[in-house]
């Protein structure tokens, strides 16, 4: 039976962890401070999706894989020549903010009209891929109403694996409460997967994979359509720094067994 | 004050899990006319609880197709349930269940929906909503115009509701036909009882780092003996077991290293936060990628060689500069 695959992965930009971070107020709302200026990095739950899209689509001879990220156009075009090298996939490029204080349901909506927008996809194989948060908004509700205005009903949540089947059905495994995984089986795509981290390592730079992919990720993003993500009924009324700094006691001389002694009175406190 | 629904799904014998009755606190405090929509495949324990706290009405959908956490379905009896009560506020817990379907609810009703709320309050006479931004590193308060509105609130943010339950509530029914679904939900994989390490509910997180995989001061490394260690002490205290990206990754990798170790034990910026009242850290740098998971831990404290590490940097309340392996073996005698 032929299992090929459209797998279509929702990701955008983020800073880098490593960046510190500070709310400033613009005249569109709450921003980051220096926001075009921070080092980005494809957002790592969206990355987790991408690498499990890509190994899905090896494994599904005929599959494909495209990419659909809705950022500054400019942002995007750095990112991409990093993630271009880890799996072959399309571009599709939005350009527009992705800064964690737009909505979810607007965000979605620009991207489901962006997947409607791309040729041949064909809806009855298709699987749409996202992370189930992100380091930006963590709304963890893009992807579902995506995947709603796109008329997907199938759809599951912090997911950890995937596993197609010579029928066609494929197994689920979603992270619940308590460290357990829900097990499911769907029949048949389309569905919509919000990708936890799932099991697979970051795949290593290949600069020939790269080099196939700038080959369309460049007049990807020289086409990317202005999209914006704004909902004008949402405000935010504040947006702090959390205040964190705590006094730190610092104990260099205490031998172990007196350390365990003030750790397992402190703990039965 | 609006018109608020809660939303909640029962547990197989029809009571509400605490994270519902948490979310049924928030409900009350906000104050306004409650309504409670239940799903599952009984409601009727649930119902006279929420009676009993002052819900005016009652909906629920039951039934054998509801009574399996999926999308399809949950979806469907959730979008029935709040069109019936056409209450303006619609709140549930984040659950598992909840969040897999309550966005593409929102979308339905044509309503929105804001997640991982940690606060909920009335403010200038609408509500308003807290969470975090960018991984727990700024928090924000926000309201909206646009209804229905649904929040989806984190566990541990409120107490949960107890009080005398007296009597039989009426319920309503929900009259909603399940939709086809390609989707069955076959099972639950859990660890064995012996084997777990994740545990919501602990009082203390305890958290590996991946200096436990490093050489040692005698140039060899022991991860076996970490193993034990670390397993004896989530024992001994009950412990909920958490794990910096490092650690965790080098499992992922394939390398001989903690075998219960998994991305499901990751806290920080690409993982978890859990909320646990004290927190022990443990062979682990403090950086902070890792941190932000340790937002809502109350009381910190962590044992490490480097009396520079980030933990020392107002991060922690104690550091204890020392050879974890030495003071987790202590900590085992003494637990044990």
């Amino acid at each position: 039976m032929n299992t090929s695959l459209q797998i279509v992965v929702c990701g955008s930009i983020v800073p880098d962890p490593l960046q510190t971070l500070e709310p400033v107020t613009s005249s569109g709302g709450p921003a980051l401070k220096n926001e075009m200026m921070l080092p980005a990095v494809l957002d790592p739950w969206a990355a987790h999706a991408l690498y499990e899209a890509a190994h899905l689509a090896l494994a599904q001879p005929g599959s494909k894989v495209w990419l659909v990220s809705m950022g500054p156009k400019a942002k995007l075009q750095q990112v991409m020549m990093t993630v271009a090298q880890k799996v072959p996939f399309e571009l599709v490029a939005l350009d527009g903010s992705a800064s964690g204080f737009t909505d979810s349901f607007a965000t979605a909506a620009a991207l489901a009209g962006a997947i409607e927008a791309i040729p041949g996809l064909d809806k009855s194989r298709l699987l749409l891929f996202g992370g189930w948060e992100s380091a930006s908004r963590g709304a963890g509700s893009t992807i579902q109403m995506t995947a709603e205005r796109l008329g997907i009903t199938e759809q599951f949540q912090g997911v950890d694996r995937i596993a197609v089947r010579e029928d066609g059905s494929f197994e689920v495994l979603e992270r619940i409460e308590g460290g357990r995984h829900q097990v499911s089986v769907c029949t048949a795509p389309p569905a919509a997967l919000g990708w936890a981290t799932g099991f697979l390592p970051e795949p290593r730079n290949n600069p020939q994979v790269g080099m196939a992919n700038m080959k369309t990720v460049m007049p990807a993003l020289q086409r990317a359509k202005a999209a914006t993500a704004a909902d004008a009924g949402l405000r935010f009324v504040s947006v702090s720094l959390p205040k964190q700094q705590r006094e730190t006691r610092i104990e260099k001389n205490m031998a172990p067994e007196e350390i365990a002694r003030e750790i397992v009175a402190w703990i039965r406190e | 004050m609006e018109s608020i629904l809660l939303l909640a799904h029962t547990e197989a014998d029809g009571a509400l899990a605490k994270p519902a009755l948490e979310a049924l606190t928030a409900a009350l405090e906000l104050g306004g006319e409650l309504t409670v929509g239940l799903v599952g495949g009984s409601v009727e324990p649930a119902a006279n609880l929420v009676a009993a706290a002052g819900a005016r009405r009652i909906l629920a959908v039951t039934g054998e197709p509801f009574t399996q956490p999926r999308y399809a379905t949950d979806a469907a009896a959730a979008e029935a349930i709040a069109r019936a009560a056409g209450a303006a506020i619609v709140l549930a817990p984040a659950t598992a269940r909840w969040a897999r379907a309550l966005p593409g609810v929102a979308y339905r009703l044509g309503g929105r929906i804001d997640t991982h709320a940690t606060g909920l309050a009335e403010r200038d006479g609408v509500p308003a909503v807290n969470r975090w931004f960018y991984r727990q590193r700024m928090e924000a308060v926000l309201t909206r115009t646009a209804r229905p509105w649904l929040v989806l609130l984190d566990a541990g943010c409120f107490a949960p509701w107890s009080g005398a339950v007296s009597g039989a509530a009426q319920v309503e029914f929900v009259a909603v036909e399940a939709p086809q679904s390609r989707t069955n939900v076959t099972g639950v994989q859990a660890p064995k009882a012996d084997e777990q390490t994740i545990r919501p509910d602990a009082k203390l997180l305890f958290v590996a780092g991946a200096g436990w995989t490093k050489k040692q001061p005698d140039g060899a490394v022991h991860v076996e003996e970490a193993q034990q260690l670390i397993l004896g002490m989530l024992r001994g205290a009950q412990a909920s077991l958490g794990g910096s990206k490092s650690l965790v990754d080098l499992s992922g990798e394939g390398q001989a290293v903690l075998p219960f170790m998994t991305h499901l034990n990751q806290v920080g910026q690409t993982g978890s936060t859990p909320r646990h009242p004290k927190g022990l850290s443990t062979c682990c740098h403090g950086e902070e990628p890792h941190v932000v998971g340790w937002r809502f831990v109350t009381e910190r404290r962590a044992v490490n060689l480097d009396p520079n590490c980030g933990w020392s940097r107002g991060k922690a309340d104690v550091v204890y500069v020392a050879d974890a392996f030495a003071v987790v073996r202590e900590l085992n005698r003494l637990l044990g």
